[in-house]
Protein backbone atom coordinates (compact mmCIF):
# COMPACT_ATOMS: atom_id res chain seq x y z
CA UNK A 1 0.00 0.00 0.00
CA UNK A 2 3.00 2.31 0.40
CA UNK A 3 3.29 2.77 -3.34
CA UNK A 4 0.36 5.23 -3.23
CA UNK A 5 2.68 7.64 -1.41
CA UNK A 6 4.75 8.06 -4.56
CA UNK A 7 2.04 10.13 -6.11
CA UNK A 8 2.25 13.89 -5.61
CA UNK A 9 -1.49 14.20 -5.16
CA UNK A 10 -1.33 11.66 -2.34
CA UNK A 11 1.51 13.49 -0.62
CA UNK A 12 -0.42 16.75 -0.86
CA UNK A 13 -3.53 15.01 0.42
CA UNK A 14 -1.67 13.78 3.50
CA UNK A 15 -0.21 17.23 4.15
CA UNK A 16 -3.65 18.80 3.71
CA UNK A 17 -5.19 16.30 6.14
CA UNK A 18 -2.57 17.12 8.77
CA UNK A 19 -2.80 20.90 8.32
CA UNK A 20 -6.61 20.81 8.40
CA UNK A 21 -6.60 18.64 11.54
CA UNK A 22 -4.40 21.15 13.39
CA UNK A 23 -6.84 24.00 12.82
CA UNK A 24 -9.94 21.96 13.44
CA UNK A 25 -8.45 20.42 16.59
CA UNK A 26 -7.72 23.81 18.14
CA UNK A 27 -10.80 25.72 17.01
CA UNK A 28 -13.13 22.71 17.20
CA UNK A 29 -12.49 22.58 20.95
CA UNK A 30 -13.82 26.14 21.33
CA UNK A 31 -16.80 25.34 19.10
CA UNK A 32 -17.66 22.35 21.28
CA UNK A 33 -17.08 23.80 24.75
CA UNK A 34 -18.73 27.14 23.97
CA UNK A 35 -21.60 25.28 22.26
CA UNK A 36 -21.51 27.43 19.15
CA UNK A 37 -21.94 24.62 16.64
CA UNK A 38 -24.96 26.27 15.05
CA UNK A 39 -23.34 29.64 14.41
CA UNK A 40 -20.28 27.79 13.08
CA UNK A 41 -22.56 25.91 10.67
CA UNK A 42 -24.06 29.26 9.69
CA UNK A 43 -20.66 30.81 8.92
CA UNK A 44 -19.65 27.69 6.99
CA UNK A 45 -22.68 27.67 4.72
CA UNK A 46 -22.86 31.43 4.30
CA UNK A 47 -19.25 31.27 3.07
CA UNK A 48 -20.57 29.64 -0.08
CA UNK A 49 -21.31 33.21 -1.13
CA UNK A 50 -17.53 33.78 -1.12
CA UNK A 51 -16.98 30.80 -3.41
CA UNK A 52 -19.58 32.25 -5.78
CA UNK A 53 -17.87 35.64 -5.60
CA UNK A 54 -14.54 34.04 -6.50
CA UNK A 55 -16.02 32.35 -9.57
CA UNK A 56 -17.84 35.49 -10.62
CA UNK A 57 -14.68 37.61 -10.40
CA UNK A 58 -12.67 34.91 -12.12
CA UNK A 59 -10.18 34.55 -9.25
CA UNK A 60 -9.22 31.51 -7.16
CA UNK A 61 -12.45 30.85 -5.21
CA UNK A 62 -10.39 30.56 -2.01
CA UNK A 63 -9.51 34.25 -2.34
CA UNK A 64 -13.20 35.07 -2.55
CA UNK A 65 -13.83 32.75 0.36
CA UNK A 66 -11.38 34.25 2.88
CA UNK A 67 -12.75 37.82 3.00
CA UNK A 68 -16.32 36.65 2.60
CA UNK A 69 -16.18 34.12 5.45
CA UNK A 70 -14.52 36.66 7.77
CA UNK A 71 -17.20 39.18 6.82
CA UNK A 72 -20.05 36.74 7.43
CA UNK A 73 -18.50 35.70 10.76
CA UNK A 74 -18.50 39.30 11.97
CA UNK A 75 -21.98 40.06 10.64
CA UNK A 76 -23.36 36.88 12.14
CA UNK A 77 -21.70 37.56 15.50
CA UNK A 78 -23.03 41.11 15.66
CA UNK A 79 -26.52 40.32 14.42
CA UNK A 80 -26.98 37.29 16.67
CA UNK A 81 -26.00 39.32 19.75
CA UNK A 82 -27.57 42.66 18.98
CA UNK A 83 -30.61 42.20 16.74
CA UNK A 84 -34.01 42.01 18.36
CA UNK A 85 -34.68 38.56 16.95
CA UNK A 86 -33.80 35.22 18.51
CA UNK A 87 -30.15 34.30 17.96
CA UNK A 88 -30.89 31.03 16.14
CA UNK A 89 -33.41 32.71 13.84
CA UNK A 90 -30.85 35.36 12.87
CA UNK A 91 -28.20 32.71 12.21
CA UNK A 92 -30.61 30.59 10.16
CA UNK A 93 -31.49 33.55 7.94
CA UNK A 94 -27.88 34.59 7.30
CA UNK A 95 -26.95 30.94 6.69
CA UNK A 96 -29.34 30.75 3.72
CA UNK A 97 -28.68 34.31 2.59
CA UNK A 98 -24.98 33.56 2.00
CA UNK A 99 -25.77 30.38 0.11
CA UNK A 100 -28.38 32.12 -2.04
CA UNK A 101 -25.81 34.78 -2.98
CA UNK A 102 -23.35 32.07 -3.96
CA UNK A 103 -25.87 30.24 -6.12
CA UNK A 104 -26.81 33.40 -8.02
CA UNK A 105 -23.20 34.49 -8.54
CA UNK A 106 -22.25 31.07 -9.90
CA UNK A 107 -25.30 31.08 -12.18
CA UNK A 108 -24.24 34.46 -13.57
CA UNK A 109 -20.67 33.30 -14.15
CA UNK A 110 -20.31 32.52 -17.85
CA UNK A 111 -19.47 28.94 -18.70
CA UNK A 112 -19.11 25.96 -16.45
CA UNK A 113 -17.94 26.33 -12.84
CA UNK A 114 -15.14 23.79 -12.50
CA UNK A 115 -14.49 22.19 -9.08
CA UNK A 116 -17.80 23.42 -7.71
CA UNK A 117 -18.44 19.98 -6.26
CA UNK A 118 -15.02 20.12 -4.59
CA UNK A 119 -16.10 23.10 -2.53
CA UNK A 120 -19.40 21.53 -1.60
CA UNK A 121 -18.24 17.99 -0.85
CA UNK A 122 -14.46 18.29 -0.67
CA UNK A 123 -11.82 16.41 -2.57
CA UNK A 124 -8.59 16.11 -0.69
CA UNK A 125 -6.95 14.43 -3.70
CA UNK A 126 -7.04 17.64 -5.75
CA UNK A 127 -5.31 20.01 -3.32
CA UNK A 128 -2.50 21.81 -5.20
CA UNK A 129 0.77 22.82 -3.54
CA UNK A 130 -0.31 26.49 -3.53
CA UNK A 131 -3.27 25.58 -1.32
CA UNK A 132 -0.93 23.69 1.01
CA UNK A 133 1.06 26.90 1.55
CA UNK A 134 -2.14 28.83 2.15
CA UNK A 135 -3.26 26.23 4.70
CA UNK A 136 0.12 26.40 6.43
CA UNK A 137 -0.16 30.19 6.67
CA UNK A 138 -3.69 30.03 8.09
CA UNK A 139 -2.61 27.41 10.63
CA UNK A 140 0.16 29.73 11.81
CA UNK A 141 -2.27 32.64 12.19
CA UNK A 142 -4.67 30.48 14.20
CA UNK A 143 -1.93 29.09 16.45
CA UNK A 144 -0.48 32.56 17.13
CA UNK A 145 -3.83 34.14 17.99
CA UNK A 146 -4.87 31.27 20.23
CA UNK A 147 -1.45 31.35 21.94
CA UNK A 148 -1.86 35.07 22.63
CA UNK A 149 -5.50 34.91 23.76
CA UNK A 150 -5.67 31.46 25.33
CA UNK A 151 -6.63 32.75 28.80
CA UNK A 152 -9.06 35.29 27.38
CA UNK A 153 -10.84 32.73 25.23
CA UNK A 154 -11.03 30.37 28.18
CA UNK A 155 -12.75 33.04 30.29
CA UNK A 156 -15.04 34.00 27.41
CA UNK A 157 -16.18 30.42 26.85
CA UNK A 158 -16.59 29.74 30.55
CA UNK A 159 -18.43 32.85 31.68
CA UNK A 160 -19.12 35.68 29.28
CA UNK A 161 -20.73 37.98 31.83
CA UNK A 162 -17.82 37.73 34.24
CA UNK A 163 -15.41 38.36 31.38
CA UNK A 164 -17.21 41.62 30.59
CA UNK A 165 -17.25 42.75 34.20
CA UNK A 166 -13.49 42.02 34.32
CA UNK A 167 -13.10 44.93 31.96
CA UNK A 168 -12.57 42.87 28.78
CA UNK A 169 -14.71 43.28 25.72
CA UNK A 170 -16.49 39.94 25.50
CA UNK A 171 -18.01 41.01 22.19
CA UNK A 172 -14.67 41.71 20.53
CA UNK A 173 -13.23 38.46 21.84
CA UNK A 174 -16.27 36.57 20.56
CA UNK A 175 -15.93 38.16 17.13
CA UNK A 176 -12.22 37.28 17.09
CA UNK A 177 -13.11 33.68 17.88
CA UNK A 178 -15.72 33.63 15.10
CA UNK A 179 -13.08 34.98 12.69
CA UNK A 180 -10.79 32.11 13.65
CA UNK A 181 -13.67 29.73 12.92
CA UNK A 182 -14.04 31.40 9.51
CA UNK A 183 -10.33 30.83 8.77
CA UNK A 184 -10.65 27.22 9.90
CA UNK A 185 -13.49 26.77 7.44
CA UNK A 186 -11.22 27.99 4.64
CA UNK A 187 -8.67 25.39 5.73
CA UNK A 188 -11.18 22.57 5.85
CA UNK A 189 -13.13 23.31 2.71
CA UNK A 190 -10.91 21.35 0.29
CA UNK A 191 -10.76 18.41 2.66
CA UNK A 192 -14.43 17.71 3.33
CA UNK A 193 -16.39 20.52 1.65
CA UNK A 194 -18.91 23.01 3.02
CA UNK A 195 -21.61 20.41 3.61
CA UNK A 196 -19.46 18.19 5.84
CA UNK A 197 -17.27 20.69 7.69
CA UNK A 198 -19.31 20.76 10.90
CA UNK A 199 -18.66 17.05 11.51
CA UNK A 200 -14.91 17.56 11.25
CA UNK A 201 -15.09 20.62 13.48
CA UNK A 202 -17.03 18.91 16.26
CA UNK A 203 -16.27 15.19 16.36
CA UNK A 204 -12.53 15.15 17.22
CA UNK A 205 -13.07 17.85 19.88
CA UNK A 206 -16.10 16.17 21.38
CA UNK A 207 -14.29 12.85 21.49
CA UNK A 208 -11.27 14.42 23.17
CA UNK A 209 -13.50 15.94 25.90
CA UNK A 210 -14.09 12.36 26.91
CA UNK A 211 -10.46 11.69 27.69
CA UNK A 212 -9.35 14.86 29.43
CA UNK A 213 -10.62 17.66 31.63
CA UNK A 214 -8.01 20.11 30.43
CA UNK A 215 -8.74 22.56 27.64
CA UNK A 216 -5.19 22.59 26.26
CA UNK A 217 -4.87 18.79 26.30
CA UNK A 218 -8.24 18.58 24.57
CA UNK A 219 -6.73 20.53 21.68
CA UNK A 220 -3.72 18.21 21.34
CA UNK A 221 -5.94 15.14 21.51
CA UNK A 222 -8.42 16.57 19.01
CA UNK A 223 -5.56 17.24 16.58
CA UNK A 224 -4.35 13.63 16.93
CA UNK A 225 -7.87 12.27 16.45
CA UNK A 226 -8.37 14.54 13.45
CA UNK A 227 -5.13 13.43 11.78
CA UNK A 228 -5.83 9.77 12.49
CA UNK A 229 -9.37 9.83 11.14
CA UNK A 230 -8.69 11.94 8.11
CA UNK A 231 -5.75 9.76 7.08
CA UNK A 232 -7.73 6.58 7.76
CA UNK A 233 -10.61 7.99 5.70
CA UNK A 234 -8.23 9.02 2.96
CA UNK A 235 -6.78 5.52 2.60
CA UNK A 236 -10.21 3.88 2.84
CA UNK A 237 -11.47 6.15 0.09
CA UNK A 238 -8.47 5.19 -2.04
CA UNK A 239 -9.00 1.47 -1.62
CA UNK A 240 -12.79 1.51 -1.92
CA UNK A 241 -12.84 4.15 -4.61
CA UNK A 242 -15.23 6.36 -2.60
CA UNK A 243 -15.33 10.18 -2.32
CA UNK A 244 -12.64 11.21 0.19
CA UNK A 245 -14.56 13.84 2.18
CA UNK A 246 -17.56 11.64 2.80
CA UNK A 247 -15.36 8.64 3.63
CA UNK A 248 -13.43 10.68 6.21
CA UNK A 249 -16.65 11.81 7.87
CA UNK A 250 -18.20 8.35 7.67
CA UNK A 251 -15.22 6.60 9.27
CA UNK A 252 -15.04 9.28 11.96
CA UNK A 253 -18.76 9.07 12.71
CA UNK A 254 -18.64 5.28 12.88
CA UNK A 255 -15.93 5.34 15.53
CA UNK A 256 -17.67 8.22 17.33
CA UNK A 257 -21.00 6.40 17.49
CA UNK A 258 -19.40 3.07 18.47
CA UNK A 259 -17.48 4.86 21.19
CA UNK A 260 -20.67 6.18 22.74
CA UNK A 261 -22.52 2.89 22.30
CA UNK A 262 -19.63 1.15 24.07
CA UNK A 263 -19.88 3.68 26.86
CA UNK A 264 -23.35 2.40 27.57
CA UNK A 265 -25.34 5.28 26.10
CA UNK A 266 -25.48 6.91 29.50
CA UNK A 267 -25.81 10.69 29.64
CA UNK A 268 -22.40 12.29 29.70
CA UNK A 269 -20.62 15.24 31.12
CA UNK A 270 -20.19 17.85 28.47
CA UNK A 271 -19.32 17.64 24.81
CA UNK B 1 -14.67 58.19 52.33
CA UNK B 2 -16.78 58.50 49.22
CA UNK B 3 -19.64 56.12 48.59
CA UNK B 4 -18.93 52.77 46.99
CA UNK B 5 -22.11 52.87 44.95
CA UNK B 6 -24.27 55.89 44.14
CA UNK B 7 -27.40 55.25 42.11
CA UNK B 8 -29.44 58.40 41.45
CA UNK B 9 -32.95 58.40 40.02
CA UNK B 10 -32.40 55.47 37.65
CA UNK B 11 -35.12 54.43 35.19
CA UNK B 12 -34.92 51.37 32.94
CA UNK B 13 -37.45 49.83 30.59
CA UNK B 14 -37.26 46.93 28.17
CA UNK B 15 -39.40 47.19 25.03
CA UNK B 16 -41.64 49.75 26.68
CA UNK B 17 -42.10 47.75 29.88
CA UNK B 18 -40.79 49.62 32.87
CA UNK B 19 -38.44 47.54 35.01
CA UNK B 20 -36.88 50.14 37.29
CA UNK B 21 -38.57 53.33 38.37
CA UNK B 22 -36.72 56.17 40.03
CA UNK B 23 -34.31 53.98 41.96
CA UNK B 24 -32.00 55.69 44.42
CA UNK B 25 -29.39 53.69 46.28
CA UNK B 26 -26.25 54.45 48.23
CA UNK B 27 -23.76 51.90 49.50
CA UNK B 28 -20.98 52.99 51.81
CA UNK B 29 -17.70 51.30 52.59
CA UNK B 30 -18.15 48.02 54.49
CA UNK B 31 -21.94 48.04 54.17
CA UNK B 32 -23.64 44.70 53.81
CA UNK B 33 -26.81 45.30 51.81
CA UNK B 34 -29.31 42.67 50.76
CA UNK B 35 -31.75 43.52 48.00
CA UNK B 36 -34.84 41.34 48.05
CA UNK B 37 -37.93 41.32 45.92
CA UNK B 38 -40.09 39.10 43.75
CA UNK B 39 -38.78 37.43 40.61
CA UNK B 40 -39.06 39.86 37.74
CA UNK B 41 -38.91 42.76 40.19
CA UNK B 42 -35.78 44.15 38.54
CA UNK B 43 -33.11 42.87 40.94
CA UNK B 44 -30.77 41.51 38.32
CA UNK B 45 -31.41 44.55 36.15
CA UNK B 46 -30.37 46.83 38.99
CA UNK B 47 -27.12 44.89 39.45
CA UNK B 48 -26.47 45.09 35.71
CA UNK B 49 -27.06 48.84 35.78
CA UNK B 50 -24.66 49.20 38.69
CA UNK B 51 -22.04 47.21 36.74
CA UNK B 52 -22.64 49.21 33.56
CA UNK B 53 -23.88 46.15 31.64
CA UNK B 54 -27.17 47.95 31.00
CA UNK B 55 -27.42 51.66 30.30
CA UNK B 56 -30.28 53.29 32.20
CA UNK B 57 -32.80 55.36 30.23
CA UNK B 58 -32.44 58.08 32.80
CA UNK B 59 -30.40 58.70 35.94
CA UNK B 60 -26.80 58.22 36.90
CA UNK B 61 -24.65 55.53 38.47
CA UNK B 62 -21.30 56.11 40.14
CA UNK B 63 -19.35 53.00 41.02
CA UNK B 64 -16.18 53.27 43.14
CA UNK B 65 -16.04 56.94 42.29
CA UNK B 66 -16.18 56.57 38.51
CA UNK B 67 -18.15 55.39 35.52
CA UNK B 68 -19.18 51.73 35.91
CA UNK B 69 -17.72 50.67 32.56
CA UNK B 70 -14.34 51.98 33.71
CA UNK B 71 -14.41 50.94 37.36
CA UNK B 72 -16.24 47.59 37.25
CA UNK B 73 -13.01 45.68 36.80
CA UNK B 74 -12.22 46.56 40.41
CA UNK B 75 -15.46 45.06 41.68
CA UNK B 76 -15.64 41.46 42.83
CA UNK B 77 -18.59 40.02 40.95
CA UNK B 78 -20.27 36.68 41.56
CA UNK B 79 -22.76 36.15 38.72
CA UNK B 80 -25.88 34.04 38.90
CA UNK B 81 -25.28 30.34 39.30
CA UNK B 82 -26.28 29.43 35.77
CA UNK B 83 -24.41 32.11 33.91
CA UNK B 84 -21.29 29.98 33.65
CA UNK B 85 -20.81 26.87 31.61
CA UNK B 86 -20.43 24.27 34.34
CA UNK B 87 -19.40 21.23 32.32
CA UNK B 88 -16.54 23.27 30.94
CA UNK B 89 -13.13 21.58 31.14
CA UNK B 90 -11.43 23.76 33.76
CA UNK B 91 -10.12 23.19 37.26
CA UNK B 92 -10.93 25.26 40.32
CA UNK B 93 -7.43 26.74 40.02
CA UNK B 94 -8.06 27.92 36.43
CA UNK B 95 -11.36 29.49 37.44
CA UNK B 96 -9.85 31.43 40.33
CA UNK B 97 -6.95 32.67 38.21
CA UNK B 98 -9.54 33.96 35.72
CA UNK B 99 -10.27 36.68 38.26
CA UNK B 100 -6.81 38.13 37.56
CA UNK B 101 -7.51 38.42 33.86
CA UNK B 102 -8.52 42.07 34.16
CA UNK B 103 -4.85 42.87 34.74
CA UNK B 104 -3.53 40.83 31.83
CA UNK B 105 -3.05 41.72 28.20
CA UNK B 106 -2.70 39.18 25.39
CA UNK B 107 0.52 37.13 25.59
CA UNK B 108 0.98 37.96 29.29
CA UNK B 109 1.22 34.82 31.43
CA UNK B 110 0.07 34.58 35.02
CA UNK B 111 2.96 35.36 37.37
CA UNK B 112 3.75 34.61 41.01
CA UNK B 113 1.74 37.58 42.19
CA UNK B 114 -1.34 36.20 40.42
CA UNK B 115 -0.74 32.73 41.78
CA UNK B 116 -0.26 33.99 45.34
CA UNK B 117 -3.46 36.01 45.12
CA UNK B 118 -5.31 32.92 43.89
CA UNK B 119 -3.88 30.79 46.72
CA UNK B 120 -4.87 33.36 49.30
CA UNK B 121 -8.40 33.69 47.93
CA UNK B 122 -8.85 29.91 47.94
CA UNK B 123 -7.65 29.83 51.55
CA UNK B 124 -10.13 32.57 52.50
CA UNK B 125 -13.08 30.58 51.18
CA UNK B 126 -11.70 27.29 52.52
CA UNK B 127 -11.39 25.60 49.12
CA UNK B 128 -7.62 25.24 48.84
CA UNK B 129 -7.81 21.44 49.04
CA UNK B 130 -10.03 21.40 45.97
CA UNK B 131 -7.76 23.44 43.75
CA UNK B 132 -7.10 20.68 41.20
CA UNK B 133 -10.70 19.52 41.01
CA UNK B 134 -12.87 19.91 37.96
CA UNK B 135 -15.38 22.74 38.51
CA UNK B 136 -18.30 20.55 37.42
CA UNK B 137 -17.52 17.95 40.12
CA UNK B 138 -18.19 20.31 43.01
CA UNK B 139 -21.43 20.73 44.93
CA UNK B 140 -23.45 23.92 44.56
CA UNK B 141 -22.06 25.44 47.75
CA UNK B 142 -18.48 24.58 46.83
CA UNK B 143 -18.84 26.12 43.39
CA UNK B 144 -20.26 29.27 44.92
CA UNK B 145 -17.18 29.49 47.19
CA UNK B 146 -14.90 29.10 44.19
CA UNK B 147 -16.72 31.91 42.40
CA UNK B 148 -16.33 34.09 45.47
CA UNK B 149 -12.61 33.26 45.52
CA UNK B 150 -12.43 34.28 41.86
CA UNK B 151 -14.04 37.62 42.70
CA UNK B 152 -11.66 38.18 45.62
CA UNK B 153 -8.34 37.72 43.78
CA UNK B 154 -8.22 41.37 42.78
CA UNK B 155 -8.75 42.43 46.40
CA UNK B 156 -11.88 44.43 45.58
CA UNK B 157 -13.50 47.07 47.78
CA UNK B 158 -16.93 45.85 46.78
CA UNK B 159 -18.41 42.40 46.31
CA UNK B 160 -21.61 42.01 44.27
CA UNK B 161 -23.50 38.71 44.38
CA UNK B 162 -26.47 37.80 42.20
CA UNK B 163 -28.75 35.21 43.83
CA UNK B 164 -25.89 33.49 45.65
CA UNK B 165 -28.09 31.03 47.50
CA UNK B 166 -29.45 29.34 44.36
CA UNK B 167 -28.27 25.78 44.11
CA UNK B 168 -27.09 25.53 47.70
CA UNK B 169 -28.83 23.33 50.24
CA UNK B 170 -29.86 24.92 53.51
CA UNK B 171 -27.03 23.44 55.57
CA UNK B 172 -24.44 24.80 53.15
CA UNK B 173 -26.23 28.14 53.12
CA UNK B 174 -25.37 28.73 56.74
CA UNK B 175 -21.68 28.16 56.06
CA UNK B 176 -21.93 30.34 53.01
CA UNK B 177 -23.37 33.28 54.92
CA UNK B 178 -20.78 32.84 57.61
CA UNK B 179 -18.14 33.25 54.92
CA UNK B 180 -19.79 36.49 53.78
CA UNK B 181 -19.95 37.62 57.38
CA UNK B 182 -16.20 37.09 57.64
CA UNK B 183 -15.64 39.14 54.49
CA UNK B 184 -17.83 42.06 55.44
CA UNK B 185 -15.36 43.39 57.97
CA UNK B 186 -13.12 44.33 55.06
CA UNK B 187 -15.31 45.08 52.05
CA UNK B 188 -18.76 46.30 51.13
CA UNK B 189 -21.15 43.56 50.01
CA UNK B 190 -24.28 43.89 47.90
CA UNK B 191 -26.34 40.77 47.48
CA UNK B 192 -29.51 40.15 45.56
CA UNK B 193 -31.89 37.35 46.52
CA UNK B 194 -35.53 36.39 46.26
CA UNK B 195 -35.18 34.19 49.30
CA UNK B 196 -36.34 36.32 52.25
CA UNK B 197 -35.37 33.81 54.90
CA UNK B 198 -31.83 33.71 53.55
CA UNK B 199 -30.99 37.29 54.35
CA UNK B 200 -31.68 36.68 57.99
CA UNK B 201 -28.70 37.00 60.19
CA UNK B 202 -25.78 38.86 58.83
CA UNK B 203 -26.91 41.73 56.67
CA UNK B 204 -26.88 45.31 57.93
CA UNK B 205 -29.39 46.79 55.55
CA UNK B 206 -32.22 45.51 53.45
CA UNK B 207 -33.85 47.01 50.42
CA UNK B 208 -37.00 45.73 48.73
CA UNK B 209 -37.14 46.08 44.98
CA UNK B 210 -40.20 45.69 42.86
CA UNK B 211 -39.73 48.29 40.13
CA UNK B 212 -39.43 50.85 42.91
CA UNK B 213 -36.86 50.58 45.61
CA UNK B 214 -37.79 50.67 49.28
CA UNK B 215 -34.84 51.11 51.47
CA UNK B 216 -34.25 50.36 55.14
CA UNK B 217 -31.40 51.58 57.20
CA UNK B 218 -31.81 48.74 59.59
CA UNK B 219 -32.64 45.18 58.80
CA UNK B 220 -36.12 45.05 60.17
CA UNK B 221 -38.72 44.67 57.48
CA UNK B 222 -42.27 45.45 58.30
CA UNK B 223 -45.08 43.40 56.82
CA UNK B 224 -46.24 46.61 55.19
CA UNK B 225 -42.93 47.08 53.33
CA UNK B 226 -43.04 43.56 51.99
CA UNK B 227 -46.62 43.95 50.87
CA UNK B 228 -45.76 47.12 49.02
CA UNK B 229 -42.87 45.37 47.31
CA UNK B 230 -44.44 42.07 46.54
CA UNK B 231 -47.87 43.59 45.99
CA UNK B 232 -49.60 40.85 47.91
CA UNK B 233 -49.76 39.89 51.57
CA UNK B 234 -46.64 38.01 52.56
CA UNK B 235 -46.55 35.49 55.36
CA UNK B 236 -43.70 36.41 57.64
CA UNK B 237 -41.80 33.68 59.37
CA UNK B 238 -38.76 34.41 61.47
CA UNK B 239 -35.89 31.96 61.43
CA UNK B 240 -32.89 31.45 63.61
CA UNK B 241 -33.84 32.97 66.93
CA UNK B 242 -32.20 34.92 68.53
CA UNK B 243 -31.18 36.50 65.21
CA UNK B 244 -34.19 37.49 63.26
CA UNK B 245 -35.11 39.62 60.31
CA UNK B 246 -38.54 40.36 61.47
CA UNK B 247 -40.04 41.90 64.53
CA UNK B 248 -41.94 39.55 66.72
CA UNK B 249 -45.50 39.46 65.56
Amino acid sequence: MLEVLQYDFMRNAILAAILASIACGIIGVYVVVKKIVFISGGITHASFGGIGLGYYLGINPLFGLIPFSLFSAIIMGLVSKRAKVAEDTAIGILWSLGMALGIILIYWTPGYAPDLMTYLFGNILTVPMSDIYLMLGLDLVIILVVYAYYKHFMALCFDEEFTTVSGLSAEKLYLLLLCLIALTIVLLIKVVGIILIIALLTMPASLSRHYTNNLGKMMYLAIIFGIFFSLAGLFLSYFFDAPSGATIILSMSTVYILHFLYDGLKPKIAS
Amino acid sequence: MENVIDVKDVWVSYDGVRVLESVNLTVKDKDFLAIIGPNGGGKSTLLKVILGLIKPDKGSVTLLGGRPTKTRKDVGYVPQYHSSNLDFPVTVWDVVLMGRLSHKGPLQRYNDEDRNAALEALKTVGMLDFKDRQIGELSGGQKQRVFIARSLVTKPKLLILDEPSTGIDSRMQKEFYELLNKLKSEIAIVMVTHDISAVSVYVDKIGCLNRKFHYHDDKEISPHDLEVSYQCPVELIAHGVPHRVLKEH
